[in-house]
């Protein structure tokens, strides 16, 4: 990137600034939504997509991910699938539990 | 320096990167797995409460908790809740009634969220700055940074108080005990990535005059890990605060 003429570098800058701006709506959204009365569920999956949103906005932009090395991706990758495992555990644990008692 | 710690300044040919790089890159997937291990430890404690918020007081009966009032103060619920179970005028409350302990600092949250993304666009142009060879540009958008990390520690300061002065402290119950224990972690971060931009933008920046690509490298990877630590706080306000 840093390799690119001034100005093709200057219309990232411009992409910085719109995803920061995006940032900000979202941020906003994340509130307003909050004072849905939604179900729990439902409320758990829109904060989720729109934390989501601005992670990978955060993640591609200003990190510069998706002009990065396949190495990072990999290591990325190998991560992500470890957290998911760590975050999916207390619910299937929860819906052992409640099966359990269920029966 | 250079010949001591090859490909600090250029890429290595078989990862394409500087190893400055990539080890920042694996120090962020480390530091994904430590808050993700805490998250995890939030979810199965929210989950397996059959009335979180009531969880939340410390609390096994929600006739413990009055409704709240109009201003919504976390003080109606955290200093009286062990004697309004006594009270049968204050007692009529139903878990639908209870609030969070923590939905009294959804304001100052939000700030601090916009905040730490305003920081995060500073961080980008103060790297962008010295990519376009203007270390004056770079100091003031750094400078910004600082300044804008010391406010988000400012508006914490006021937040932990606000708390422990109306007792919800982390041996109240586990979730407080979670979200004292979280968002303790990440100020600590947020600490980290402030002395590091400190030293990189005074003493550090001397090394733009004998290595500038050596020091645009630094700047970036002291960039991606306050991006890192505006990402965390991204997922930690929804999920401590707004759920």
């Amino acid at each position: 990137m840093s390799t690119e003429s001034p100005e093709a570098f200057k219309k990232h800058i411009r992409g910085y600034i719109l995803v920061f701006v995006a940032l900000m709506i979202l941020t906003g959204m994340t509130v307003w939504v909050s004072s849905w009365k939604v179900g729990v569920p439902i409320a758990v999956a829109i904060a989720l997509v729109i934390a989501c949103t601005k992670g990978a906005l955060v993640a591609t932009v200003f990190m510069h991910l998706k002009s990065e090395k396949p190495i990072i991706f990999y290591c990325l990758v190998l991560t992500l699938i470890l957290l998911l495992s760590v975050l999916l555990l207390p619910v299937a644990t929860a819906l052992l539990t409640m099966t359990n008692n269920a029966g | 320096m250079s010949e001591l710690i090859p490909y600090i300044d250029r890429e290595r040919p078989d990862t394409g990167l500087t190893n400055a790089k990539l080890g920042i890159w694996l120090f962020i997937a480390s530091e994904i797995m430590l808050f993700g291990a805490f998250f995890s430890s939030y979810i199965f404690l929210r989950v397996g409460a059959p009335d979180w918020k009531t969880f939340a007081y410390g609390l096994t009966d929600p006739a413990a908790i009055h409704a709240p009032a109009a201003h919504d103060d976390h003080t109606d619920h955290a200093t009286e809740n062990a004697s309004t179970a006594d009270t049968p005028a204050k007692a009529l409350a139903t878990p639908t009634h209870i609030s969070s302990p923590l939905h009294a600092s959804i304001p100052m949250a939000t700030i601090n969220t916009i905040v730490l993304i305003t920081s995060s666009i500073t961080m980008v142009m103060a790297w962008a700055s010295l990519v376009l060879k203007q270390l004056g540009r770079f100091r003031l958008y750094m400078s910004a940074t600082i300044l804008l990390g010391l406010l988000f520690l400012c508006i914490k300061y006021t937040e932990y108080s606000a708390k422990l002065a109306h007792g919800l402290t982390p041996g109240m119950s586990p979730l407080m005990g979670m979200y004292w224990v979280m968002t303790g972690l990440h100020v600590v971060h947020v600490i980290g990535g402030l002395v590091v931009n400190l030293y990189l933008l005074i003493p550090g920046s001397r090394m733009w005059k004998t290595n500038p690509e050596q020091f645009t490298g630094r700047i970036e990877v002291a960039g991606l890990y306050w991006h890192f630590v505006d990402l965390v706080w991204i997922f930690l306000f929804p999920t401590l605060y707004l759920l």
